[in-house]
């Protein structure tokens, strides 16, 4: 039987506020154990939240992001269970009317087609604590920095349909998030999230299989891992004509296995009700449109400009508005240096290649745009050869110094003086009489080797064209 | 609606709440008369009202997303029953 499968994503993506969800308690990452919570944090009696006006604004500025409804009127909920790092015994969250409802976003996928993915809804919510399993002599331990902090949770529609959609997805959804400010999105520290439903049915079916879920998943790599692991597990329970069990498990990226998670008893039960320490939200169209005129040049809308702008292939601009780092970056290059498709091949080739082979962040680069646009102003104006760039650009990520001055310091610049060139190629001319003498009977191929001859004796430091013209000059 | 002791056990479990076996008759009489009430509320016709999420009819203020807590966290550990670099202890959890 072909099988199809159904995959929805929960992803959790931490708001970089200052503070906390509902307390002005400090809200960043790696800090010491429990110096990040307080009397609200840790559920003091008396304690009571008071929301974060940015947390609000950053949920808006995603939804309007993704096209979706803005819930005018938000309610908080409670969500009850007991676990340690939770020390209310409740999170509060947003269950039927959330800040974001139902918008959508569009992945590309590598055939080069688009496809449109809902979004349910997103709402706020807190975090919980952190707890940690290591010998704390038999017991655990409890660290609440992260607890309260907001969260942004992000439903998708179960419009997916294999693990390349849903990795296109999660990384559209990191680029938005990354484009808006509003998380670092990082997922090996956890400020993305990603929770993924799953279930097959026969190809053509419209009924839905049982669905798991799996857990634990934190990088874009081992979301596809673990949803193709996913699929062949239960496609092999349903083909031995067992069932699959509707059931959490966790994803083990070192095995590549799942396996169930002990759930908590009655874990889905969770006995929601209205969170009566708040209000409900109220916002206007004032305050919406306000944030509205704040959104940036999202990746879909700067690709195409990209593309319409500056000429490049729709694949190139794919990559270089991935982050809105690389395209700041590109385009600071591709205006400085005025040719935006050198720039991009470079950006996306040499730059590329050097920040992958280091594990280097763009920011982390030592070539940053500016010094790359003066490099390619140097192979335009002449100063160099195209392939000098390369050994240029090699020599900039050694050497801090100025562009023009590793140029001339290394003796790279072109030469271009005619004289320098005419006993260049009447060298060759007499180091080769027999290829001479074939380009003279009609070998024109003969020419590319002898311009080789000559650039290799320039140390790649002549302009090939000159070369060129002089050789074919000389022999006639 | 009635309410069996069934129930009553596993909302007791849900809750954490501990009930002893002499009151488990009595709390579920209870319930079931809550219940009961709640029926005789759901048997009127609500078609026209919109549901009400907050009894009160004013709206959630918003706070500044300033820092106005600084680290207490000496302090606050002091309260603990036990603490080991930073972190509170627990009774060990296995997930």
């Amino acid at each position: 039987m072909e099988w199809e499968a159904v995959i929805g994503l929960e992803v959790h993506v931490s708001l970089s506020t200052n503070t906390k969800l509902f307390s002005g308690t400090a809200s960043i990452f790696g800090a010491e154990p429990n110096t990040e919570a307080n009397i609200f944090d840790l559920a003091m009696p008396g304690t009571l939240p008071v929301l974060n006006k940015e947390a609000l604004r950053m949920a808006v500025k995603f939804g309007l992001a993704i096209d979706a409804e803005i819930g005018k009127r938000s309610v908080f909920d409670r969500k009850n269970y007991f676990y340690p790092d939770l020390p209310k015994g409740y999170q509060v969250t947003q269950l039927d009317f959330p800040t974001v409802g139902k918008g959508s976003l569009t992945i590309s996928l590598e055939d080069g087609s688009e496809r449109h993915i809902g979004v349910t809804r997103a709402h706020i919510e807190e975090n919980a604590g952190k707890s940690l399993h290591e010998d704390f002599h038999g017991m655990s331990g409890i660290d609440l920095n992260r607890s309260g902090e907001p969260l942004l949770e992000i439903v998708s529609e179960p419009e997916i349909r294999n693990a390349k959609e849903a990795v296109a997805y999660l990384k559209k959804l990191h680029a938005i998030v990354r484009y808006l400010d509003i998380s670092d999105a990082i997922m090996a520290q956890g400020s993305m999230r990603c929770d993924v439903n799953v279930s097959i049915r026969s190809k053509g079916s419209t009924e839905l299989g049982t669905r798991t879920e799996l857990k634990n998943i934190n990088s874009f790599r081992f979301v596809e891992k673990a949803i193709n692991s996913e699929i062949q597990r239960q496609q092999d329970v349903l083909e031995d004509g067992g069932t699959v069990i509707q059931e959490t498990r966790r994803y083990d990226a070192e095995r590549d296995t799942s396996s169930p998670m002990r759930s908590k008893e009655f874990a889905n039960d969770y006995r929601y009700f209205p969170e009566p320490d708040l209000l409900p939200v109220e916002i206007d169209d004032t305050y919406i449109e306000a944030i509205r005129a704040t959104l940036p040049e999202l990746p879909d809308a700067k690709s195409a400009r990209f593309v319409s702008e500056y000429g490049l292939s729709d694949y190139d601009a794919g990559v270089l508005t991935a982050t809105r780092e690389m395209a700041e970056y590109f385009e600071t290059v591709a205006r400085s240096s005025g040719d935006a498709k050198m720039a991009a091949n470079w950006v996306t080739g040499d730059l590329q290649a050097a920040l992958n082979k280091n594990n280097w962040d763009l920011a982390e680069s030592p070539i940053q745009a500016e010094r790359l646009a003066r490099l390619i102003q140097r192979i335009k104006d002449d100063t160099i050869s195209g392939k000098i760039g390369k050994t240029v650009f090699e020599a900039m990520l050694e050497d801090g110094s100025d562009v023009d001055q590793i140029i001339e310091s290394r003796g790279l610049k072109q030469v271009t003086d005619s004289g320098a060139i005419e006993s260049l190629v009447d060298e060759v001319i007499t180091n080769h009489p027999e290829q001479v003498q074939q380009f003279r009977d009609g070998k024109e191929a003969v020419l590319g080797f002898l311009v080789g001859q000559a650039m290799k004796l320039s140390q790649g430091k002549a302009n090939p064209g000159q070369v060129n013209q002089l050789l074919r000059e000389k022999m006639q | 609606m009635a309410f069996d002791k069934t129930e009553v056990e596993k909302v007791a479990q849900l809750a954490r709440l501990h009930i002893s076996h002499t009151e488990k008759d009595e709390v579920t009489g209870r319930i079931t008369d809550i219940l009961a009430l709640i029926d005789q509320m759901q048997s009127v016709d609500t078609d026209a009202v919109a549901p009400l999420a907050h009894p009160l009819d004013i709206t959630q203020r918003l706070r500044e997303d300033d820092v106005t807590e600084s680290n207490r966290r000496d302090e606050l550990q002091q309260l603990a029953p036990e603490v080991d670099e930073g972190l509170y202890l627990v009774p060990k959890v296995i997930e």
